[in-house]
């Protein structure tokens, strides 16, 4: 029996009638579009699939779509701000912090969770951070420099705001 | 990976989710952080008709002093327990062991009743709650009841819980003076379940163990208490030597399992090396 859902993907409210068993990850690729949210293991175990979900680091692969009935959801296609990369987008551009870049999305909102909770992490709390996202290129090095970039890139912005 | 059909209810209070198991019965199955059942529902090895969500229930999910007594709702994350101050005030097992389950995305959605419900048995807080001397609150349509934790893990994913009842809170009694804790575990690289774990807690008194609690996880089909390591220590110098000597015991006796991963023989001698680290650590 198909279950009304409403939630807000990226700032635009969404409503739509979903199998229970629709997986978020799912609701996002197939029935929006925004296929930025990738499926890597679909067991919860890499990551890939991550994004927030009322502000909080998810695996999309592991939540049913129902569940997120009334979330505020953000993927990876809200980080940049009319056209303007977030910061950790930047990071991973700058800091040459993806090479196939499947792993990607999951790791910065994986790291978007993590500088909202710590803005100044050390290089052990980025790892610790992002043990749940596997990168299967083995960039860890440059993906945490990435995430050091972003958080002294945002903590630089908040001085001057 | 898709689940099988079900239908969806989202309990909107305990009573209601209660009345909602009552109704399907057999068929019916809580779903909470659904980071156990949702993986095996995906992969077909649980297929119920009916889930009953109560992961948004304000009601189950606190953490708070109650008395002596620290009080957890199931519906709490492994994240709340984490980052919870009061819960590392009374036994830093607690938080230390919030900390290593999973990752950051799976602890933000995990609930510790949940994770007790579902009983896997390389799960870490089933031996952290028996080493806390824990008691597990119940509730069902003909009212609540109290297990403790050493009687609650009845076997592989067995638990006392009743079909029709649904965890409320875990209430863990206020340590002795003098008590530290502990939980050391080594853990499986992917799935970060523990290979072995222990949870000590020891209460110590001029230099002398006066009590002891030791549980162990991943060794068997279900967490346990150690208390042959726990009569090695009791009465004794914490001493290195004698932290060793008790450690020797862990898993003595024990019908180990074995995986590709980790033999009956390796799993046997890591619950001594953990016993050993986790009473080292508790005893500090």
């Amino acid at each position: 029996m198909a279950k009304k859902i409403q939630v807000t993907v990226n700032g635009k409210a969404y409503s739509h009638d979903v199998d229970p068993r629709t997986l978020l990850v799912q609701y996002l690729r197939d029935v929006l579009g925004l296929t930025g949210t990738h499926v890597g293991c679909d067991t919860s175990n890499c990551g890939a699939c991550t994004i927030l979900v009322d502000g909080q680091a998810v695996k999309s692969c592991t939540l049913l779509a129902v569940q997120a009935d009334g979330s505020e959801v953000k993927t990876i296609e809200g980080m940049a701000d009319n056209g303007t990369l977030h910061p950790l987008q930047e990071g991973f551009r700058e800091e040459h912090g993806l090479q196939c870049g499947f792993c990607t999305p999951g790791m910065i909102m994986a790291s978007a969770d993590l500088l909202e909770r710590n803005p100044n992490p050390t290089e052990h709390e980025i790892r610790e951070a992002l043990e749940g996202n596997f990168c299967r290129c083995t960039g860890y090095h440059n993906i945490v420099k990435s995430v050091q970039y972003a958080a002294k890139k945002i903590s630089k912005q908040e001085k001057v705001a | 990976m898709i689940p099988n059909s079900f239908d969806y209810h989202r309990a909107t209070s305990v009573d209601e989710a209660i009345r909602l198991m009552a109704q399907h019965g057999m068929d019916a199955k809580l779903l909470a952080g659904g980071h156990s059942l949702l993986p095996a529902m995906k992969l077909r090895l649980n297929q119920p008709g009916v889930l009953v969500d109560i992961g948004r229930l304000a009601e189950l999910r606190y953490i708070k002093k109650e008395g002596d007594s620290l009080v957890i709702g199931a519906g709490a994350t492994h994240d709340d327990i984490a980052n919870s101050e009061v819960a590392r005030n009374t036994l830093s097992m607690l938080s230390e062991a919030a900390n290593l389950i999973g990752d950051v995305q799976v602890r933000n959605k995990g609930t510790l009743g949940g994770s007790l419900a579902h009983a896997d048995p390389a799960a870490d807080w089933p031996a952290v709650m028996i080493a806390a001397h824990a008691h597990i609150e119940l509730r069902g349509p003909n009212g609540s009841r109290t297990v403790a934790a050493d009687d609650f893990f009845t076997g592989f994913y067995m638990t006392a819980l009743a079909e029709d009842e649904i965890i409320t809170a875990i209430r863990i009694p206020a340590p002795p003076k003098g008590t530290h804790s502990s939980y050391q575990k080594f853990m499986q690289p992917a799935s970060r379940f523990a290979i072995v774990g222990c949870a000590a807690s020891v209460t110590k008194d001029g230099g002398v163990c006066q009590k002891v609690s030791v549980a162990l996880t991943g060794l068997s089909d279900t967490a346990f208490r150690a208390s042959n390591v726990e009569a090695a220590l009791t009465g004794k110098k914490l001493t290195k030597e004698n932290i060793a000597a008790a450690a020797q015991a862990a898993g003595e006796g024990v019908m180990a399992m074995g995986d590709h991963f980790a033999s009956e023989e390796y799993r046997l001698h890591l619950a001594k090396v953990f016993a050993k680290r986790a009473l080292m650590a508790a005893a500090e």
